[in-house]
């Protein structure tokens, strides 16, 4: 099967509703099938890789675990938008993994080189 | 690349948010279109953003809306024709959703 | 040119079936393919025969079952979501115990892995949500 690249475009703040944890599903059907796959994460989507999610109370499944377990499927490539991080008065020590902080700009190239963008 | 938009400038981030990242060509749909109706805030930000991007906006929406006589110059009004039109036209496409 | 389309919201509450719809239409009518209508999330929701839309309404959950047989469309529901969501057709009744199914005509439910073949497949891939 031939390989695209696939990036996710992720933009949505994780417990309030269901968009990232189903999206999370995608990412690893598409890491499955042996894509080119990326995750980028802009405006609230950076929230969802804060450390230290606590879901017991709210009784839903946590992100954190499922971060880590990204690279065992081979996905290393996540991206983070340095503006919505430093807006939202994160750095990227306040990440529960290991990303690379981009520009704006750098975000916007790396979309346009990829051959199917899905957000949810 | 083709931005697609579906919210209200007023309401959400999604078209700042893809007017900082890009470039190429904006498509506003459903509540998204009130962003290219003339007269309010989000004019000023159409009119700085059309020497990076072209402005579309879908005519049913802006009809159905009752704004389809207050768009915004330069802005061009298409059809589900021309939506379709502008996803083939552009490699790749986002919904900023 | 190949289409795939995504669809993610419901038919009730937003507007993003109504505009894949459309686009849908408007794709088939110049000529172009549609690969695959792939419907995830609330997107389940458009595939359950029991919907009653007030009779003055467009029945939404009709209209994609019409557009599928005109033209021999491939709608497929993610089974995780319709799983949560209560979207059953005969093989997922049997499979988890449920006395009802409600699948509409034309879809047919599968696995996510419908979407990424769907996004190799195609030459483009358009998402409506909210």
């Amino acid at each position: 099967m031939s390989v695209k690249k696939f990036m996710f475009v992720n933009r949505k703040a994780p417990y309030g509703t269901i968009y990232a944890w189903e999206a999370l599903e995608v990412v690893l059907i598409a890491a499955a099938f042996e894509q080119d796959v990326s995750l980028c994460f802009l405006d609230d989507g950076v929230f969802q890789l804060k450390k230290g999610h606590n879901t017991k109370a709210i009784e839903t499944k946590a992100f954190e675990k499922t971060w880590g377990a990204l690279e065992d499927y081979d996905i290393t490539k996540l991206y983070v938008d340095a503006e919505s991080l430093a807006e939202r008065g994160l750095t990227a020590d306040d990440l529960a993994v290991p990303v690379e902080v981009l520009s704006r700009a750098e975000i916007g190239k790396l979309m346009e080189e990829q051959d199917v963008l899905l957000s949810f | 690349m083709l931005h697609i938009i579906n919210k209200s400038p007023y309401e959400r981030p999604a078209l700042d948010s893809a007017l900082k990242t890009g470039e190429g060509a904006i498509l506003l749909i459903e509540d998204g279109v009130y962003a290219a109706v003339k007269g309010g805030a989000a004019e000023a930000k159409i009119k700085a953003a059309q020497g990076k991007f072209k402005v579309y906006a879908l005519q049913a929406d802006l009809e159905a809306r009752g704004m389809i006589d207050r768009v915004t110059e330069g802005v061009t009004v298409v059809d589900y024709g021309g939506f379709v039109d502008l996803v083939a036209e552009y490699k790749t496409n986002q919904s900023w959703l | 040119m190949k289409f795939a389309i995504l669809v993610n919201e419901g038919p009730s509450t937003h507007k993003a079936s109504d505009t894949a719809y459309q686009f849908a239409k408007a794709a088939l009518a110049k000529g172009h393919e549609i690969f695959r209508v792939f419907f995830y999330h609330d997107g389940v929701n458009n595939a359950t025969r029991l919907t009653t839309p007030p009779q003055d309404d467009r029945h939404i959950v009709n209209r994609w079952s019409k557009l599928a047989e005109e033209h021999k469309l491939d709608m497929v529901v993610c089974v995780a979501a319709a799983q949560r969501r209560g979207i059953v057709d005969e093989g997922e009744m049997k499979r988890n115990g449920k006395d009802a199914t409600n699948l509409a005509p034309g879809f047919r439910i599968s696995g996510l892995g419908q979407l990424i073949e769907a996004g190799i497949q195609a030459d483009r891939l358009v998402v409506f949500g909210d």
